[in-house]
């Protein structure tokens, strides 16, 4: 694959090898020396339009790790500021000689803009394109879910077959959750999107608005809290936080009720106390942590393929 | 003024027949006519010249988009002899003197007439009345009003204009569009939009303004005139509201005839449009709505925007395409070459209705003998790969890369050729 | 396409048997040794020497064979066609300490070997890393050199050499092809 945009550009076999190389790059993290030469004389950028420290810290060290010249790019104070576009501000970049692009931006669809509109001929790599998808947070998700599932070390060549994931929250506005059903779908799981009515996207399979009931019915093995965003309170998306969390978070009550194995994931960061308990995060049952230092390792698979199958597709 | 037949020529009515023009006018119409020249047009459709009742011209303000003089050479192109100009300019055609500069413009540059419309609120703002009687006292003569861009929100501002406008036999044209369900909006709100992560644009946003407008205008007994059409729900609406003679007409835009909102999932600016692209469903209600007269006219609404406006992601684009070159081609595919309907039909959909709408008299006439010769001749035969190039400045064009039925031949302007043997005349008419 | 046999079966079989011998004497014995075969013929070659010492009697630590995937140490990832990445297998002793001896099918560049050395330290120290090839073909492009070799077979760079063993090839030879 020339860019990594969307999981649905991912079929089965390209996305269990990705989580295979995703495994073998966390071996490398947890060794000795964090440190592989396969990337050693390029250029990646972090071309950041939208505020995240997060994500593009995690993008940083997994270029470092595999010996490559990372550039931070963020918008603010930028020329950008000053109105210029992204195609310029991309060009202007790519002259100076970059090998990868990693592109987190606030418009959906910027990320296949930059990649296929020939601007540049460089990779590109989604980070997050508005509400469209965010591809390397799905990926960590899965790394996760088949480590917690199938044991850690006996993850290779393994799909989640038959999972069953409740993703919870503003799905609508959530590039997460998008990027989440399409991958767990061709991995073979069972998704299931739960919210407010006025937060469940159209068109999509298996929604349902009662938390306390769906829970019971699905009996899910991972529940995914996605963050809500107060702002959408004054769209009127919802009356209240309080409301919200009464009727969608994930109280100790109602964690309580779930499965003694059942896995609690959230992509950061987290309204403690609002869309998940403080205990049910801290709790023994979170791969949230864990969900961090994974996304290190995706990354570094997702670069190191990006880069080996570059030439190939040249030649 | 020259003198010339157009020999053999068919009519929307199917008669073959030589048309004979003598100093702008229609001279004679019969058979084995003789003039100084006698072009032949075997196999050609001669149609009265097409009015667009939507049009974009850009200027003032917006030159680098389009001008009056490239905006009247694609329209003459695409079989135009009139073009009602929208007036989101800048400055903003909210009074007698912006209107009076498009309107001499248009004779400047000679290739179709320039018919300015009047905004309804000053500056487009939706709060106070433009001067809408100066407007229409003045040299341009104004009959159609449109805040077109925006939609004229508050219902007491609605009122009142249709109210005055009334008096001297003008109408308000709404572009129906709640800003409040429409907040930010990218395209038709939908599965597609749901997957894309493109913020939606209800239906309902624009069916629920037109059923507001069309109970206005019966309570007023006034006249309405709805800018292009988008839904299977506002077809419904319009069809109700003829049904109970209450007065009002309604458009439709090639684009909408044609293309869903599929098209953005390649997230190509080109296919962002206001109102956006729906689904199968509509275009087929649409189509149907043109055949059976609930839909009036086709217009264009050629909106043309410079490549930085649109070489760009999705969000930080301009919403238009341009329309003027392809419509009659996409007219002659929903009407003629699908069955449905007929010459006859294109004819008062591109040229008597709009006319009508718009008190236009020296276009949209029948072809008989005495009136104008505002005419265009179009070669049905041919099927075009759209180029995305055209004769307009701009070139946002959705319909690059597809083959269409049609090409125009000759636009006869007042007896003027703007068109001749396919080719843009280099000088307008003067 | 010119294709030659340079080495048969039985000639395979001799030169196992003959660097299975040389690395008992040069190591005196089995004491600390760690044999690591390099993806992927490099493990089928480990296993049968690892098979003819066993088959001599010698007494081995229950876990001394392993294998070392070097594909993710590479760094010319760009220019070679992307292989793989296999799981690597350290045996349970470590090789802190240890005599590892490194086994791959053909010694070319050196590229390989220097990546594996790259790899190695990943998993601990050993007291000395000792090189086994069947083929030593010459083109060395670092100053790299094997301490076992099958074959010394000085080719030029037009010339392709292929090593087929039976459970992954179906025979057992080495050819050249130009």
């Amino acid at each position: 694959m020339m860019h990594l945009l969307s999981t649905a550009d991912l079929n089965k076999d390209d996305a269990i090898s990705l989580l295979d190389l995703s495994d073998e790059m966390a071996g490398v993290n947890e060794r000795g020396l964090r440190k592989l030469p396969s990337l050693r004389g390029k250029t990646v950028v972090n071309l950041f339009f939208e505020d995240s420290t997060r994500t593009r810290v995690s993008f940083e060290i997994a270029a470092k790790r595999l010996s490559a010249d990372l550039i931070n790019f963020s918008a603010k104070g930028s020329s950008v500021s000053k109105g210029e576009s992204l195609k310029d501000t991309a060009q202007t970049l790519a002259a100076g000689g970059v090998d990868v692009f990693v592109i987190r931006h606030s418009a959906s669809g910027a990320a296949l803009s930059l990649a296929e509109r020939g601007w540049t001929d460089v990779p590109v790599v989604n980070a997050g394109d508005g509400t469209h998808e965010h591809p390397t947070q799905a990926l960590l998700d899965a790394m996760t879910m088949r480590e917690r599932l199938h044991g850690l070390g006996a993850t290779r060549g393994k799909d989640l077959s038959g999972v069953k994931v409740a993703i919870v929250g503003d799905i609508a506005h959530s590039r997460v959750a998008r990027s989440n059903i399409q991958l767990l779908k061709t991995l073979g799981a069972e998704v299931h999107l739960i919210g407010p009515a006025t937060l469940l996207p159209s068109g999509f399979d298996n929604t349902h608005t009662d938390l306390d009931e769906a829970l019971t019915k699905i009996k899910p093995d991972v529940v995914m809290m996605l963050r809500i965003q107060l702002e959408r309170m004054q769209s009127a998306f919802f009356p209240s936080a309080g409301e919200y969390s009464r009727f969608w978070g994930l109280t100790e009550e109602r964690f309580a009720r779930l499965s003694d194995d059942v896995v609690i994931m959230h992509p950061g960061p987290m309204n403690r106390g609002l869309e998940i308990a403080s205990l049910v995060a801290d709790s023994r049952n979170s791969a949230i942590v864990r969900q961090v230092a994974n996304g290190i390792s995706v990354r570094m698979a997702v670069l190191y393929n990006l880069v080996s199958q570059e030439r190939q597709i040249n030649e | 003024m020259s003198d010339f037949v157009l020999a053999k020529a068919t009519l929307p009515d199917d008669r073959v027949v030589d048309i004979k023009v003598v100093d702008g006018l229609i001279a004679e119409i019969g058979n084995g006519l003789s003039a100084t020249e006698v072009i032949d047009c075997t196999g050609l459709r001669a149609l009265p010249g097409f009015v667009d009742l939507h049009t974009h011209l850009r200027e003032p303000g917006f030159e680098q988009s389009e001008t009056v003089l490239t905006g009247s050479q694609s329209a003459a192109v695409g079989g135009y002899t009139a073009v009602h100009a929208m007036a989101n300019t800048q400055p903003v055609a909210d009074n007698a003197a912006v209107v009076e500069q498009v309107f001499t413009l248009g004779q400047k540059a000679g290739y179709v007439d320039v018919f300015p419309i009047g905004a309804v609120t000053k500056n487009l703002d939706g709060t106070q009345l433009a001067e809408l009687g100066s407007m229409h006292a003045s040299s341009a003569a104004v009959k159609v009003f449109s805040d077109d861009g925006k939609c004229v929100s508050d219902p007491l501002l609605m009122r009142r204009a249709m109210q005055y406008v009334a008096a001297f036999d003008g109408v308000i044209a709404q572009h129906a569009q709640e800003p409040r369900l429409t907040e930010g909006a990218q395209m038709n709100a939908g599965e597609i939009s749901a997957k894309l992560g493109l913020a939606g644009w209800p239906a309902v946003a624009e069916e629920s303004i037109i059923a507001r407008d069309v109970l206005l205008a019966k309570s007023l007994d006034a006249r309405l005139h709805i800018c292009h059409l988008s839904t299977a729900g506002s077809v419904e609406i319009i069809r109700w509201a003829k049904s109970q003679g209450i007065k009002v007409t309604a458009e439709v835009t090639p684009h909408h005839l044609l293309l869903t909102d599929d098209l953005a999932e390649s997230y190509d600016p080109v296919y962002k449009v206001n109102p956006p692209l729906r689904t199968k469903v509509d275009v087929q209600a649409l189509r149907e709505a043109l055949v059976d007269g609930t839909i009036d006219i086709v217009a264009t609404d050629h909106a043309p925007h410079p490549s930085e406006a649109k070489d760009c992601e999705w969000a930080a684009a301009a919403f238009g395409m341009v329309g003027l070159e392809s419509a009659a081609s996409v007219a002659q595919l929903v009407l003629v070459d699908s069955g449905k309907s007929n010459w006859a039909r294109l004819a008062e959909v591109m040229s008597h209705a709009p006319a009508r709408i718009a008190g236009d008299e020296t276009h949209g006439r029948e072809i008989t003998v005495g009136e104008p010769a505002n005419l265009t001749l179009i070669d049905p035969s041919v099927s075009r790969a759209i180029e995305k190039q055209t004769s307009s400045k701009s070139q946002n064009n959705p319909y690059a890369g597809l083959h269409l039925p049609g090409a125009v031949k000759h636009t006869i302007f007042g007896g003027y050729f703007t068109v001749r043997d396919f080719e843009l005349a280099e000088q307008g008419r003067h | 396409m010119n294709s030659r046999t340079v080495l048969s079966s039985d000639d395979i079989s001799r030169a196992i048997t003959r660097i299975s011998h040389e690395i008992l004497e040069a190591n005196h014995g089995t004491e600390d040794l760690v044999i690591l075969g390099i993806p992927t013929r490099g493990v089928v070659l480990a296993e049968r020497i690892a098979e003819v010492i066993r088959r001599n009697g010698n007494a081995l630590p229950a876990d001394f064979l392993g294998r070392l995937d070097i594909t993710m140490y590479r760094d010319d990832l760009d220019r070679k066609p992307s292989r793989e990445v296999t799981p690597t297998d350290i045996p349970a002793g470590g090789l802190d300490d240890k005599v590892v001896v490194l086994v791959d099918d053909v010694l070319n560049s050196g590229r390989t070997v220097r990546a594996a050395l790259d790899a190695l330290r990943e998993y601990g120290r050993p007291r000395a890393v000792r090189l086994a090839v069947l083929i030593d073909r010459g083109h060395r492009e670092l100053p790299i050199r094997a301490d076992f070799v099958g074959k010394n077979l000085p080719t030029n760079r037009e010339e392709k050499i292929r090593v087929h063993l039976s459970s992954i090839d179906g025979d057992d030879s080495v050819r050249i092809e130009q």
